[in-house]
């Protein structure tokens, strides 16, 4: 793991930078328009990093929100200007493909309490003119949701085609059935849940303490001792990787092969190539998220229960809705298991709801959804062609 | 889980689809349950204008419908219909798959209740053809339309269609239709009483209320 010296400060740089001023797309709110978060308080200014792609038709009707997980961003279908590594859903969103830009017009948001534009505890705080912190009000799956539907007012857009996002972004997706009901036309929550689980927010709250426990946190004010806390940050991220894989696909890549080595060394280096993976994912996580957001972050998913605003009652979510859905669950992803999904099912069908719902044989657990399960794609690009027709525009490939 | 065997060639509108077809109402909100691959949905939403969704047993199935556009959900008549609220859909459809329920007499209350009208299609077990290799060989009756030997039969609740209509009575359902058909699914163009459909017909479709 690289001590604080070995970060390039370059990147440390690049990184401020983006919280601030971000290469993307951005929607600045003055303090007289703030935005009520469910803490009860009001965050104002702020701001929100988007990136679109395609083109908005004249009847605004072929938008596509797509929402990203924990560690995502608004680079979903681009380059994205921290790590110069491409968007990281290009397999599902672009040209040609299963969310198609050449016929839709997509929408990526960086969320609320994250780190590359969008309001977050690295932005900086007007009334002292240094960085949140932990002064940032604690957000929520709906503060997120909230963020998104001014955004998607500013862009002058009364309903979205489509939203559409994976883990923590079909959280959100989730609340926006529930929230704006009338707003989306068609929901995809793919490998999500309307709750986090107990176990859920226990390996959350190892990543958060391995954080507060490196020495260069310094109560979350690190920025302004110009440290990082990367040995937590990176911890955290280890231990969050492998909730993201199965067994199965751990042990078929690495099983207990070793390392750049014939013999165990008896001592503590990464003698398994399990270990030094690990590490090689902790190094390069810190390279490109700010260790707050994550505790934001991963604090909202916590705090999300969608029934909890309804009375405990997850079907009345979903009451009277209009909105067509997909809920997809992978076979082998035990950190958001089909149980999960089969939940929200379960849910939609007590209102009668229009719902599609698709478990994908997979072995690569959580992270599935990010990677090249063509079931997948056939699964969204069927599911989008019956809403275009449902919607009475055209699918991609035929003609207006 | 539709049980009957694949009759046509792909394209081609298999004939109990086709009458089933016609007993749904243009724009009604339907259910289908055993969607099987999707083609009755298909069939319903293009030529039905319909409001359709469906419940499949089978994830291969569920994948295929989804991936064609119809909103399916993987399923099992005999434990998640009770999901669904009273008079959810205007037609519950439920074709060639009562018999192969655990409990078909509950699975029917449930079509009832969610279903203001509930087409059903099933085998006719009392097929004279069936009647014959029971008569004559001694032998659970193994036919082109019914191909399962007794002991890999997903058919676990045979009915004959004289069966079936005793169980609509004792479920208070009101038989405002059926329809005869053969194996492939033709209409049986006769008008006869009901003890000889009972023996000629190897299918039949039934349009029932509450």
């Amino acid at each position: 793991m690289p001590a604080d010296s070995n970060t390039p400060a370059a990147l440390n740089d690049v990184k401020a930078n983006e919280a601030e001023t971000p290469s993307s797309r951005l929607v600045r709110f003055p303090a007289e328009d703030p935005l009520e978060l469910d803490s009860g308080t009001r965050l104002g200014p702020w701001q929100i990093a988007y990136e679109t792609y395609g083109t908005l038709n004249a009847e605004k009707s072929n938008a596509i929100l797509v929402c990203h997980a924990l560690t995502g961003d608004q680079y979903v279908a681009s380059t994205n200007p921290v790590t110069g590594k491409p968007g990281w859903w290009q397999l599902m969103v672009g040209p040609g493909k299963p969310i198609d830009t050449d016929h839709y017009f997509v929408i990526c948001a960086n969320v609320l309490g994250g780190c590359l534009g969008t309001t977050g505890p690295a932005t900086i705080n007007p009334e002292t003119g240094t960085p949140y912190g932990l002064d940032l009000p604690v957000i929520t799956i709906r503060d997120m949701v909230r963020s998104q539907a001014r955004l998607v007012d500013h862009l002058g857009i009364e309903t979205l085609f489509a939203v559409i996002g994976g883990s923590m972004g079909g959280m959100q997706v989730l609340q926006w059935a529930a929230s704006y009901p009338d707003r989306v036309f068609a929901a995809v929550p793919i490998a999500a849940a309307a709750r986090h689980t107990s176990q859920n927010i226990a390996f959350h709250e190892v990543g958060r303490q391995a954080i507060m426990a490196d020495p260069n946190w310094r109560g979350g004010n690190y920025i302004g001792d110009n440290v990082r806390p990367t040995k937590g940050l990176a911890v955290a991220r280890m231990a969050a990787h492998v909730t993201y894989m199965s067994d199965e696909s751990l042990h078929q890549k690495f099983g207990r092969n070793l390392q750049d080595r014939e013999n165990l060394t008896f001592g503590f280096d990464a003698d398994f190539q399990i270990e030094s993976y690990l590490r090689h994912q902790g190094m390069t996580f810190v390279d490109r998220f700010d260790a707050n957001s994550y505790l934001y972050v991963t604090r909202a998913m916590d705090y999300f229960d969608l029934s909890q605003e309804f009375d405990g009652v997850l079907p009345n979510a979903f009451e009277k809705t209009a909105t067509r859905f997909c809920v997809m669950s992978f076979t082998s992803d035990w950190l958001f298991p089909t149980s999960e999904s089969r939940r929200v099912v379960k849910a939609l069908n007590a209102v009668a709801a229009n719902v599609s719902f698709v478990e994908i044989e997979s072995d690569r657990g959580h992270d599935s959804f990010l990677l090249d399960v063509p079931e997948m794609f056939e699964t969204i690009q069927g599911f989008m062609t019956g809403a275009a027709h449902a919607r009475g525009i055209p699918a991609p490939g035929e003609k207006a | 889980m539709n049980l009957a065997p694949r009759q046509t060639r792909t394209g081609e509108v298999r004939g109990d689809h086709r009458v089933v077809a016609s007993l749904v109402p243009i724009g009604a909100r339907v259910l289908d349950i055993g969607s099987e691959d999707g083609a009755l949905l298909d069939h319903l939403v293009r030529q039905r204008q319909v409001d359709g969704r469906g419940v499949e047993l089978s994830q291969v199935g569920v994948n295929r419908c989804v991936a064609r556009g119809l909103s399916v959900i993987q399923g099992d008549a005999d434990k998640d219909l009770a999901d669904y609220p009273n008079d959810a859909f205007d037609v519950v459809i439920l074709s060639q798959t009562l018999q192969a329920t655990r409990e078909p007499k509950k699975v029917m209350r449930e079509l009832l209740r969610i279903g203001k009208q509930v087409v059903v299609s099933i085998p006719n077990f009392a097929h004279w053809r069936n009647r014959m290799q029971l008569l004559f060989r001694g032998r659970m009756p193994v036919t082109k339309y019914l191909p399962y030997e007794w002991y890999d039969t997903p058919n676990i609740h045979f009915c004959s269609l004289r069966d079936f209509v005793e169980l609509c009575r004792e479920l208070d359902a009101d038989v405002e239709k059926a329809i005869a058909l053969s194996g492939r699914g033709n209409k049986i163009p006769v008008n006869a009483p009901w003890w000889v459909w009972n023996i000629v017909a190897e299918q039949a479709v039934f349009l029932l209320k509450r």
